[in-house]
């Protein structure tokens, strides 16, 4: 172990968030606690996910991972600062970049190149350089030949590729999807989750990924899931994934190929539990016959 | 007591730089009482098609025949077949508007000139039939759940008691069990009225566990159409167009390759398990 401090990208002890819930004419009447003492440690190029039913307070916790939202108790650092430190916002954002579920939300700019080569700018980075960020993340993206296309005439996937590669383009060393897919079709839906696990593996990019497709965090190093502002469950995908009723009841799911496996065991056939795999599946069906 | 297409055509902005074929040619019927998933990818024209069911868009060309009468002959009552064609949009609940649940559903029959009693007679129908609970009548749409406020905007439509129920992914943006409970819900409706419902969905897994027939479009024309079983058996040409199988169906193709004696045409967990059950035994 060395320097296992200053390898977390995200650490947590005990946040919490709560806000103030207003009567129509605006008066306080009480408050809502939409995260309850959360602790959390993301290592610094790892890939987290975050499971939750709406509500549950998963994008509440996510937008506190680049200081939209600052904790009202508790403290969470990004990437070693304190994110309730005002003169850290700055490197808070620089640190780790946001990417949202309505990608027609998140483009300004008229040309692709232009929009991607937006973060940098506003970060002073020189001209030069800007344009090698944008062509470096259009391509990790898979969008270059898009560059001087408008972005109104992209589809939905590629839409939020071009958000991503904007994110990208200020080289944070984190970044947070906040159901980045939800809104797209299966191939959209592909198409940004393989350009998310390109980065990852070729830019160590620590990913923190909150979506509520099932399929999405087989490969992810540790999944959270939440409910009623707590982390209920903790694990790796196999590990959670094995809970099927428990995650039932958070009103969460299973991959359909981890279903079918549970529903197969339950009908007297010997195969292990968390199944995430159509590959998996098969071998353990072929072991049985 | 159908809905007909007849080469329907449309084309946005004709004769300008932005002119486009949204549908091409498309021919189908959907009979009284089925339940129908159309699938495609994001342009596929999937939208565009049930625009027209109730007469929202005009085809450029082609018929659309309602209970067999043509809805472009002069004088038909365009009124008349929106109240029994009910479109749900997505995310339906960017149209909630009134200070409570109930108003809000009652704004439709409210439109077709129904007294306030009947209105609230079916407004209260309509929640009742989505599972939406009875306490919270009078609160406001906008203090809801996601999932609980889609079911307002169903119910919306449904207070108009349409016979045709068209819903555009209408479990866009839930949580899992949320997508469960308004299918559930959909599906009850579906045998409990014998409503004919048309889903509109990103999710092959949803579609091959809910409806009985499912047309694929692609390009602004009908590529497929038959049961979840034929459709998904075509799961290579679903891919190019970038559509694809439920998980299941890949899982039981595998097992085929890898020398299984079983039928591949699974497409819900049940149907899977019976039959990787069979080929075991």
């Amino acid at each position: 172990m060395e320097g296992s401090e200053s390898m977390e990208m995200i650490h947590a002890e005990n946040l919490v968030y709560e806000y103030d819930k207003r009567d129509e004419d605006g008066n306080i009447v009480g408050t809502n606690r939409a995260i309850d003492g959360v602790d959390i440690d993301i290592p610094q190029g790892s890939f987290a996910a975050v499971l939750g039913h709406n509500g549950s307070g998963k994008s509440t916790l996510a937008k506190h991972m680049n200081a939209i939202l600052v904790p009202t108790g508790g403290t969470i650092w990004v990437d070693g600062r304190d994110t309730k430190d005002p003169a850290e916002l700055w490197n808070v954002r620089q640190a780790a970049g946001m990417v949202f579920q309505n990608p027609d939300n998140q483009i300004i700019g008229t040309v692709v190149e232009e929009d991607v080569g937006f973060g940098p700018e506003n970060l002073g980075v020189p001209t030069d350089e800007i344009w090698k960020r944008v062509e470096e993340s259009l391509r990790s993206v898979g969008m270059l030949e898009y560059r001087k296309a408008s972005p109104n005439k992209l589809s939905g996937g590629q839409k939020q590729r071009v958000a991503i590669a904007g994110v990208i383009a200020m080289e944070p060393k984190c970044i947070v999807l906040d159901e980045p897919t939800a809104m797209l079709d299966p191939n959209g839906r592909k198409e940004v989750i393989r350009a998310v696990e390109k980065l990852r593996k070729e830019k160590k990019v620590t990913v923190i990924l909150i979506t509520h497709y099932m399929e999405e965090v087989i490969d992810a190093d540790q999944v959270f899931v939440m409910d009623g502002g707590h982390i209920v469950m903790h694990g790796t995908p196999r590990e959670i994934f094995s809970r099927v009723e428990e995650l039932k009841a958070y009103r969460m799911d299973v991959p359909q190929v981890t279903m079918l496996a549970e529903e197969l065991r339950q009908r007297g056939l010997d195969i292990p539990r968390g199944i995430l795999r159509r590959e998996e599946l098969v071998e353990a069906l072929c072991r049985l016959r | 007591m159908s809905i007909a297409l007849e080469h329907v055509n449309y084309v946005y902005s004709p004769g300008t730089a932005y002119e486009k074929q949204a549908l091409r040619d498309v021919s189908l019927e959907i009979p009284q009482g089925q339940f129908v998933g159309i699938i495609g990818h994001t342009g596929s024209g999937k939208s565009t098609l049930i625009q027209h069911l109730n007469g929202l868009t005009r085809a450029t060309s082609g018929r659309i025949l309602y209970e067999g009468r043509n809805i472009y002959d002069e004088g038909y009552d365009m009124r008349w077949l929106r109240s029994q064609v009910g479109l749900v949009f997505q995310y339906p609940e960017h149209q909630l508007f009134e200070v409570d649940v109930l108003s809000d559903v009652c704004f439709g029959p409210k439109n077709q000139g129904l007294t306030q009693e009947e209105c609230e007679k079916r407004a209260k129908e309509a929640l009742n039939l989505v599972g939406f609970p009875e306490k919270y009548y009078k609160q406001s749409p906008f203090e809801l759940s996601g999932g609980q406020k889609r079911r307002v905007a169903i119910a919306g439509v449904l207070a108009m008691r349409p016979k045709v129920l068209v819903l555009d992914e209408p479990t866009a943006g839930l949580d899992p069990k949320g997508r469960d409970e308004i299918l559930d819900q959909v599906e009850r409706l579906h045998k409990e009225t014998g409503m004919t419902v048309i889903l509109v969905s990103h999710s092959m897994e949803d579609v091959a566990k809910y409806v009985e027939r499912i047309i694929v479009m692609n390009r602004g024309g009908k590529m497929l159409d038959g049961t979840p079983g034929e459709v998904f058996r075509h799961y290579k040409e679903l891919e190019e167009v970038g559509l694809a199988a439920p998980q299941v169906t890949y899982v039981m193709h595998d097992l085929k390759e890898r020398g299984f004696d079983l039928s591949p045409d699974a497409t819900t967990i049940e149907e899977a398990a019976d039959e990787i059950m069979r080929s075991l035994a």
